[in-house]
């Protein structure tokens, strides 16, 4: 029994949240993280945060990627974070934001547990080199 | 079972997983898929609890509509206050092993339902293990409890057909004008199906295919199925009339059968986006369920899953120990070499490696003669 292989793998989900319809970067992101040899889970658009929570707890994904152009980040993300924390999903999960964040929003995301924040002309590369550093598969 | 023997933090996933944590689920099915050692003493524990749950399986062309068709049909089973699991099994790339898995986006109906657990996967390059992980995650949803299963995978080969068959019920999902009769038979999928389903029924074509699908049917009914592939299989000039053709007579699915004279495929249509035909489909699940029960194709399928589950675990040990015996030997690389070199070929190589096991296993058969 012992002898079974293990066989891991990175899980993403691509998230688009709220009323925002602009979903070419969180398509050329979930491509990139296909390409890097990683599982990708795309959300579609229009999310409410409750259906991120759902989709992240069920998929075990360590890696949640939110897309977000809108500018509503600072209300919607926080609701995100709460609801992975109850369902104990929080600590586990590699949480990176996508967009357009201004510099003094991107502080205080961090703060409630973001780990990064990618603006707008960010080398894919460097994206995928975070998550491989940082997100080992469970 | 094999209670005693887990770990605490196993043990710990056990009894949540029980008492209905879904994170807990969501962690024993990655267990699953990451084959992570011991996840087979979890499934061994949580063997016992299974046997309750409706498992059925779709497969299908991509762009059939499966999706949808799970959507509607889990909206259905959520307003009757049945609680569901969905594994949407997708294709991983062949050259990064990365995937795209999109089937999520198309079950927004209950999107935000907890009750609701969907669960992605793809194939991670292993030949076969897909089948045995998704049987795996089926056990896990259905020792949580939930009262309905689909299995949902693109059907295109054997092992989209192995998948699909860990379920009691298996729908294929064809859609209009998707070729001829001839095209249906090279697709294999004819014979794997207790339900078919000709989605998006309200395009032109939907009626020959259904007619096409219906011969079949009945065919495979009259003759053996190895006949089928013969080539007097009738053409559309000399085909029955199909009478499922208009959509609001698609009803006879429950009345197709009665357990003395065997089950024959009811032929149904639906139009998916607008959730037209899927009170039928559920009626024909349904039916198809009482039908496995009170028959001994019930227990024939169950049996017959259980030996395959036997097999593969078996095989999948097996080569486990191969691999073992062919690290022992120096590896893989060196023995390719000397084929390479000329010194050997790889049937004396096989026969070498095999040799000490073969040994074994006579040495452990002598003692009984």
């Amino acid at each position: 029994m012992s002898a079974d292989q293990t066989q891991r793998a990175t899980r993403c989900l691509v998230a688009k949240v709220g009323l925002d319809g602009h979903d070419r970067g969180a398509h050329v992101i979930a491509r990139a993280f296909r390409d890097a040899g990683f599982e990708v889970i795309y959300s579609g658009l229009h999310r409410a945060p409750d259906e991120i929570v759902q989709a992240a707890v069920q998929e075990d994904v360590d890696v949640l990627g939110i897309s977000i152009l809108s500018g509503a980040h600072n209300t919607l993300i926080p609701n995100v974070i709460e609801g992975l924390k109850s369902y104990d999903a929080f600590e586990d999960t590699l949480i990176l934001v996508g967009g357009i964040i201004p510099e003094a929003d991107k502080t205080e995301l961090k703060a409630l547990g973001v780990a990064e924040v990618f603006g707008p002309g960010t080398a894919i590369e460097e994206t995928v080199e975070f998550v491989r550093e940082h997100a080992g598969p469970k | 079972m094999a209670l005693e023997t887990l770990s605490a933090e196993d043990a710990l996933l056990y009894e949540s997983l029980l008492e209905g944590d879904h994170s807990a689920l969501a962690r024993v099915i990655t267990k699953i898929e990451n084959r992570t050692p011991n996840y087979r003493t979890l499934l061994s524990a949580l063997h016992d609890h299974t046997g309750n749950a409706a498992v059925v399986g779709i497969t299908g062309s991509p762009g059939a509509g499966k999706s949808t068709l799970v959507d509607k049909l889990t909206r259905q089973y959520r307003n009757n206050d049945e609680t569901v699991g969905i594994i949407a099994v997708d294709p991983s790339s062949p050259y990064s092993g990365g995937s795209v898995l999109g089937d999520r986006i198309r079950m927004g109906s209950t999107a935000g339902d907890m009750e609701v657990f969907v669960r992605s996967m793809s194939a991670r390059g292993r030949l076969g293990g897909l089948s045995m992980a998704t049987a795996d995650a089926v056990k896990a949803l259905d020792a949580f409890g939930k009262d309905r299963i689909i299995v949902e995978t693109v059907g295109a080969g054997q092992n989209e057909v192995d998948i699909v068959e860990t379920a009691e019920t298996v729908v294929v999902v064809v859609q209009p004008g998707s070729g001829d009769d001839v095209q249906l038979l090279k697709a294999g999928i004819l014979e794997i199906g207790d339900i078919f389903v000709v989605n998006k029924a309200d395009m032109d074509e939907a009626a020959g295919t259904v007619a096409d699908l219906e011969a079949m049917v009945h065919m495979d009914e009259t003759a053996s199925a190895g006949v089928v592939g013969g080539h007097h299989a009738p053409d559309s000039t000399d085909r029955e009339p199909a009478s499922g053709v208009d959509p609001a007579d698609t009803g006879n699915a429950g009345n197709a059968s009665d357990p003395e004279d065997g089950w024959t495929p009811p032929v149904l249509q639906t139009v998916a986006t607008t959730g037209v035909g899927v009170d039928e489909l559920r009626g024909a699940l349904d039916a198809h369920r009482t039908y496995l029960s009170e028959s001994d194709e019930g227990t024939k399928r169950r049996r017959r899953r259980a030996e395959t589950e036997i097999h593969r675990l078996l095989r999948n040990d097996l080569g486990e120990l191969t691999e073992q015996v062919v690290t022992n030997r120096g590896g893989l690389e060196s023995l390719a070499e000397s084929v390479e070199r000329g010194e050997t070929d790889p049937y004396a190589v096989v026969d070498e490696l095999i040799e000490p096991i073969e040994a074994a296993v006579l040495g452990t058969l002598e003692p009984e003669e």
